[in-house]
């Protein structure tokens, strides 16, 4: 796959590989609690390699796609300027930092994870992260407080996973398509 | 070893593809095989991975290769990171081309608005899986509790979040 031509886009030349590693090493590095604020900032105003419209218009690409968003983003970004040499360079990029420092919490938790206080402070930080995911979950269904077929999809969703422990993959393949059924016969 | 490499190339390559919706709508089905099924850790050893890889910086899909670190050492990095990352990429490099044409077609959004819901559920499915993995006493469902409406009723950052509920479990109020 070669790269798509990004003329009449940017304001800067398209970045190369060397600048896509350095613009999402960077990202990686800082973006603590969320990088997609970041990314934005970093690409569409700091560099100047995307318009706001087109990152929009990528970012419900990468929404809408599996795997993580500002994942798929650094692949379609690389791909799109330098193929896929700077898809491998953006993901790498991304990721390279946080796998280091993530690691190396993992070897200080695996270390000391038997003293009280290590077990304690760690204790407090799980049950925080499990706050943080709590307030994420309240504010995507939030939207749907109005829509009884989106709540009914939703709470079936709830019951397949967290309290039946079904496994996603048939749960995916029943409740995605009924949804999207459901909302095509809504529309029409 | 192998063996078991395998089946995390196996189990982290399907989550990649199954991840509809950004990477917190797996994290019950990565629980479920990495704790239920092949028994690697515990559930509470994995709410700690999880809140490990959220105070790091980056993608907030971290524990993928903190799981495989765990599991198998520097090549359950690497495979995992392979796995998760990998497949989804392919999927976006390919999609990228067809997105331009497709882009402004009903049906694309019909298929989104389908899926909306579905991610709500799982994302809520995540947080019960997680929470109830992670707040097993007093303490620990205070400071979840605390953390939860902080985050959803103000802009507090979120890694100031977590540095509080760190500090709040270093004094092992509630704790056993």
């Amino acid at each position: 796959m070669d790269a798509i031509p990004a003329a009449q886009t940017a304001k800067h030349d398209a970045p190369d590989v060397g600048e896509l590693f350095m613009g999402f090493f960077i990202l990686g590095l800082t973006g603590f609690g969320g990088v997609l604020p970041l990314a934005r900032h970093m690409m569409v105003e700091k560099r100047g390699w995307l318009t706001g419209a087109e990152f929009t218009d990528l970012l419900g690409l990468c929404q809408f796609l599996p795997g993580g968003n500002i994942i798929n983003m650094s692949v379609a970004v690389g791909l799109k300027f330098r193929g896929i040499p700077g898809a491998f360079a953006s993901i790498l990029g991304l990721i390279a930092v946080p796998t280091a420092v993530v690691i190396g919490l993992g070897v200080i938790y695996g270390r000391f994870a038997d003293d009280p206080v290590v077990r304690h402070l760690f204790g407090g930080l799980a049950a925080a992260a499990a706050g943080l995911l709590i307030s994420t979950a309240i504010k995507i269904a939030w939207p749907l407080r109005r829509d009884v077929l989106g709540l009914v999809i939703g709470a079936l969703c709830v019951l397949a996973i967290a309290v039946f422990r079904l496994p996603l993959l048939p749960t995916l393949l029943t409740l995605a398509p009924l949804s999207i059924l459901l909302r095509s016969r809504q529309a029409s | 070893m192998t063996g078991t490499l395998v089946t995390l190339a196996l189990i982290f390559a399907e989550l990649s593809l199954l991840a509809f919706g950004g990477g917190n709508t797996i994290l019950p089905e990565m629980q479920r095989q990495v704790v239920d099924i092949h028994h690697w850790m515990t559930a509470q050893e994995f709410g700690a991975l999880f809140a490990l890889a959220q105070a790091a910086p980056g993608p907030n899909m971290m524990v993928v290769p903190l799981v495989g670190w765990h599991v198998a050492g520097f090549s359950g990095v690497l495979v995992t990171s392979l796995a998760k990352f990998g497949p989804s990429s392919l999927v976006t490099g390919f999609a990228l081309r067809l997105w331009e044409r497709f882009k402004d077609r009903p049906w694309r959004r019909t298929v989104q608005a389908g899926l909306v819901p579905v991610t709500a559920g799982l994302v809520t499915a995540s947080a019960i899986v997680i929470t109830h993995a992670s707040a097993s006493n007093w303490g620990t469902i205070l400071i979840a509790a605390m953390v939860a409406i902080a985050t959803t009723t103000s802009r507090i950052h979120p890694l100031l979040a977590l540095a509080a509920g760190a500090v709040l479990g270093l004094t092992g109020i509630g704790q056993p």
